[in-house]
């Protein structure tokens, strides 16, 4: 089976002299539920841009199903489907203009994109919501929005940075089922995200990314085998892989 | 992506613009012709009996060109460079389409076609509205229409790399401020460049208006103060250098990517 995902000595440096990515190395086999997981400014949110044709990398390659992204950048892109970390769609369009215009970029026509968009509506649970602009939902709708838009061009591959961010907990657990569904249909996911006890329970394979580099990875049960079985003797204390996470970012 | 898909994201592109200029009209349509107004009333009936007939036409006829000019030249400039730096700066709702398959060339193309849309809608309001005032000899259709496509061309290529560039919404005001409008002024809007002084008249020869303006106005009455086929190549050569800019920047994601 190929990787969704390869990347290889992947390095960024920022103009400001920020070296966000020293050398990252990464492979998301098709089908699975990837985490990604790292700290705050750990150089998450840049392997996603430099997958995504945001962010220029400075070294190494990066491949998509096979397609080089510096080399097929269109055929790379034309996989892949983003939910970004920030919400960043016209706030003054419709939602179902948002999906349907996403859709139009990846060359499906309106007449195509409507019926489609609308299922992806009512399956994120905002149809009711789609001739309303983006600025007045709430920020859960917004996070659904993002996801529907992401899905328009039924990407085999879907990223989602931190999808979950100031999402209620009934609405998270049902964010997940479906994304759960997405897996079982074949397409590849990776995640970044804080809450490790759910990537603990949804991701078959992880890495865990700090200060640009790779701490840790593989399969979800080899890296929460990194756990010494030490519990703390007083206050709060997390899932298994809340436990390796800290132990191998705080080293 | 194939043909019909980049057709399909042009379209959406353009779709999408065109939507919004209409749907803000009174924004995007109505200033111009206002401004228009005020400017046919002052230099047309106002100042323009006093200032006699040049080229055996009233003043206000010559002038009316240019006043078309301004506004196709203006509003294609700023429509593009709005657009795209609110796109680039605000929402950030242009990584919507730096993610998608569709190429460098297909989102040049989207971003001009709404600004040239705009330009020549406003184009054609301002020639309705100068009838009005002034009877327009069409001596020229065709190099009209012509030139009010590649000033339209022109000028929104020149707002997509603004908008593009511009790192605060400071640099997408000054450009048209302190660099578009002095040079539409200087570019022979009110005067023939035959009543300047030598040194004025080599100054004005290195103003794209000038050549605009100087081909809009033969298409309306027939004579100009350079040959038609200097003014289509030296905009046609600007067009080219201003591709390549905008071809290079989304490509290489300076501006945008980081």
């Amino acid at each position: 089976m190929q990787n969704a995902l390869s990347i290889h000595k992947l390095k960024k440096t920022y103009g400001n002299g920020v070296e966000a990515l020293k050398g990252v190395s990464l492979e998301v086999p098709e089908g699975d539920f990837f985490a990604l997981l790292g700290p705050n400014g750990a150089g998450k949110t840049t392997i996603i841009g430099v997958v995504t044709g945001l962010v220029n990398k400075t070294e190494g390659t990066v491949s998509v199903f096979g397609h080089d992204i510096e080399k097929e950048p269109e055929t790379a892109r034309a996989q892949i489907g983003v939910v970004p970390q920030e919400i960043n769609f016209n706030p003054f369009e419709k939602c179902i203009d948002v999906v349907v215009n996403q859709g139009g970029y990846y060359g499906i026509p309106r007449k195509t994109a409507i019926p489609y968009a609308e299922q992806l509506l009512k399956d994120l649970g905002i149809f009711d919501k789609r001739d309303m602009t983006g600025w007045t939902l709430s920020g859960g709708m917004k996070r659904r929005l993002l996801i529907a838009r992401a899905l328009i061009h039924q990407p085999r591959f879907l990223i989602l940075d931190e999808p979950t961010a100031g999402v209620d907990v009934e609405l998270r657990r049902g964010m997940w089922d479906y994304l759960k569904t997405l897996t079982e249909k074949g397409v590849t996911i990776l995640l970044t995200t804080h809450y490790l006890e759910e990537a603990e329970q949804l991701c078959k394979h992880v890495a865990i990314i700090n200060k640009g580099e790779i701490a840790a990875s593989g399969t979800m049960e080899e890296v929460l085998a990194l756990h010494d079985g030490a519990t703390p003797k007083d206050g709060y204390r997390g899932g298994r892989l809340e436990e390796v996470f800290l132990k191998l970012t705080r080293e | 992506m194939n043909y019909y898909q980049m057709w399909v994201s042009f379209y959406t592109i353009v779709r999408k613009d065109i939507v919004r200029i209409f749907r803000i009209w009174p924004q995007t349509f109505l200033p111009s012709i206002i401004t228009s107004i005020l400017y046919f009333l002052v230099f047309g009936k106002v100042l323009g009996g006093r200032i006699g007939e040049i080229g055996g036409h009233p003043y206000i006829t010559f002038v009316v060109p240019g006043l078309v000019m301004l506004a196709v030249v203006t509003n294609s400039f700023s429509n593009v460079a709005t657009t795209f730096f609110q796109a680039k700066f605000f929402a950030r709702n242009i990584d919507e389409i730096l993610v998608s398959p569709t190429p460098a060339w297909v989102i040049i193309a989207g971003y001009v076609a709404g600004g040239m849309v705009r330009g020549i809608t406003i184009g054609l309001l301002v020639i309705v509205v100068s009838a009005f005032f002034s009877p327009l000899p069409f001596t020229h259709p065709l190099i009209i229409l012509l030139f009010l496509i590649l000033s339209s061309l022109l000028f929104s290529l020149a707002g997509l790399v603004n908008g593009i560039y511009a790192k605060s919404f400071d640099g997408i005001t000054i450009v048209p401020t302190f660099v578009l409008t002095p040079l539409v002024y200087l570019g022979g809007v009110f005067y023939s460049a035959q009543a300047l002084p030598p040194l004025w008249q080599k100054l004005t020869f290195a103003d794209p208006i000038f050549y605009l303006i100087n081909g809009f106005r033969a298409g309306f009455m027939g004579f100009s103060d350079i040959s038609l086929s200097l003014s289509i190549g030296v905009l046609a050569v600007l067009i080219a250098i201003l591709v390549g800019i905008n071809w290079y920047f989304i490509r290489t994601g300076l501006g945008l990517r980081q």
